[in-house]
């Protein structure tokens, strides 16, 4: 079992597609939505979670791009500005993966890109907006 | 033997004064006992780096043609007001501040993203804002409308003056609740999801000095990058709080009233924060140099985070409903290693104010002593300590009458 975070970028003319449909029928892919931001007649965002097995995944990520769905993976996606940040550490107890975590003697703050699942719960917690969700 | 501020100014000057921080001081007192450390050590600086909600400045943004008074009108700066109850072109712009159009808690949590401590922080980083006033208008200032951008070098004076600083120990914020709830101590995860404390412990500037031998009025200090001055004691100073053996604060005690030239500061140290769904403040950098003039006062200053204590206070009922009483004790050591235990449970802390900032405050205050750039000052009175006799009073509300 593969697991995959995309953010999918739809022109305006797909969004009525019914690509879970086929992403779980056709493709016997697992879908779990974590973010939508879709209307009618405009560019829509969904960021979903794909689980199966890792060749399905594969195609079905084909299939989406076919179709002019822009994919891209979310773990590129949470960007930590490292001169905004204040090394204040409020962000620490809620990051789930540590890949927000401090040096307990210098009390410095890093970020580890690796660790980070981009479950955005740190944005509203840095005062400073040293955290920023790229889409 | 006991020393003066004269004294450690005269070797400042020769280049022979030994200054370290309040986290070296702590390794040189134990190693050589504080009489010894006390002859040796000259000045310790320490620093703080947190949110100051009490914070503002004030501007003179120079006089218009034809002339405009500012003064009991609307000024915006960035869309933020300014408060204008001054003379003409006199403004002060709170902290606090937000964006006239800003949903506030509406949409809660609001997000707060801009305010009056972004304004000052852009200014210090040389930024044009815009200034919109709307006035009166009289014989002798006829204008009624403003619209410009304006810098802060264009103006003739930018002071920031803050009503209280630098608080003298803080509570550690927790939520009991079953819900989230966000404060100016952060967002709060329900059934003590984390804790999060706001003081630079050890190297905090008055838990170094906890009964303000040294910090008075017209001590000179490092403010938001620049220099600037202890001038009152801050808002809700209250030293008569319990104490521990060491004579530092349990409970939020002292305060300190700063002001400065905002023209030196920079946005490094002055910093616009914004809480999700409580609002904006401005966080504060602050350094004060304390002078080792005796034996008791360098052993104030090797305080160690392990002998600070602060209470933690649940903030989802006691907290806004003034109901006293604290969950537990702990120390900033324990803080700041990453967990505390509360009833059992390994709670995961937060820091609000920044102790590696903090840090480098000290040194930087330490350095620019070194290299002679800053000479201390002698405080021309004292602060209010704990045989003031200062009762922290809450507002006794007396309905006014209804007509
Ligand atoms: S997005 Fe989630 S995993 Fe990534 S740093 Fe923030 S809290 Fe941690
Ligand atoms: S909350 Fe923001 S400023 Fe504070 S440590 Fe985390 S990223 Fe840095």
């Amino acid at each position: 079992m593969t697991k995959k975070r995309v953010v999918l970028t739809f022109p305006t003319n797909q969004v009525s597609q019914p690509i879970s449909y086929h992403l779980v029928k056709d493709y016997d892919l697992m879908l779990n939505i974590l973010r939508g931001n879709i209307t009618p007649n405009e560019e829509g965002r969904l960021v979903i979670e794909l689980s199966g097995k890792k060749q399905s995944l594969d195609a079905g990520l084909e299939y989406l791009k076919g179709l002019g769905i822009e994919v891209e993976s979310l773990a590129r996606d949470i960007k930590w500005h490292e001169n905004k940040c204040t090394h204040c550490t409020a962000c620490i107890p809620t990051c789930p993966t540590q890949a927000m975590s401090v040096d307990r003697e210098s009390m410095e703050v890093s970020f580890s890109k690796e660790r980070c699942i981009a479950c955005e719960l740190c944005i509203p917690v840095c005062p400073f907006k040293a955290l920023e969700i790229q889409f | 033997m006991a020393k003066t501020i004269q004294e450690i100014n005269d070797k400042i000057k020769k280049g022979k004064a030994v200054v370290v921080t309040a986290e070296e001081i702590i390794d040189i007192v134990k190693e050589k006992g504080a009489r010894k450390a006390a002859a040796e050590v000259d000045v310790v600086t320490t620093g703080t780096f947190g949110p100051m909600c009490s914070s503002g400045a004030y501007f003179n943004v120079g006089h218009t043609k034809p002339r405009i008074k500012l003064g009991g009108g609307t000024s915006l700066l960035n869309d933020v007001p300014c408060y204008t109850g001054l003379a003409a072109v006199d403004l002060y712009m709170g902290a606090t501040a937000v964006q006239v159009n800003d949903p506030k808690n509406s949409v809660y949590p609001g997000d707060f993203r801009y305010g009056g401590a972004h304004v000052i922080e852009d200014l210090v980083a040389g930024k044009s804002v815009r200034l919109k006033a709307d006035a009166y208008g009289t014989d002798c200032y006829p204008r009624r409308e403003l619209d410009t951008l304006i810098r802060l070098k264009d103006m003739n004076e930018a002071v920031l003056f803050n009503p209280r600083n630098c608080y003298q120990n803080y509570n550690v914020a927790v939520n009991l609740s079953d819900k989230v709830i966000y404060t100016y101590m952060g967002r709060l995860l329900p059934r003590l999801g984390n804790a999060n404390y706001c003081s630079a412990g050890q190297l905090s500037p008055l838990l170094n000095d906890p009964l303000y031998k040294t910090m008075g009025i017209g001590t000179r200090i490092f403010l938001g990058g620049g220099e600037g001055y202890i001038v009152w004691n801050g808002t809700q100073h209250n030293p008569g709080v319990k104490r521990s053996k060491n004579d530092t604060p349990r409970f939020p005690a002292g305060t300190l009233a700063v002001m400065g030239d905002l023209k030196q500061m920079s946005p490094e140290w002055l910093k616009g924060a914004s809480f999700t769904g409580y609002g904006v403040t401005l966080t504060v950098g602050i350094g004060v140099p304390i002078p080792i003039l005796n034996e008791q006062i360098v052993r104030y200053t090797a305080v160690r985070d392990e002998d600070l204590v602060a209470q933690v206070v649940d903030y989802s009922k006691n907290y806004p409903e003034v109901v006293p009483g604290s969950i537990a004790e702990v120390t900033y050591a324990q803080l700041k290693s990453g967990s505390i235990e509360l009833s059992g449970k390994t709670v995961p802390t937060g820091g609000i104010s920044s102790y590696n900032r903090a840090k480098t405050i000290a040194g930087l205050l330490k350095e620019r002593i070194q290299e002679k750039q800053f000479y201390l000052s002698e405080p021309v009175a004292g602060l209010p300590s704990v045989d003031a006799d200062i009762q922290f009073k809450m507002l006794n509300e007396r309905p006014a009458k209804q007509h």
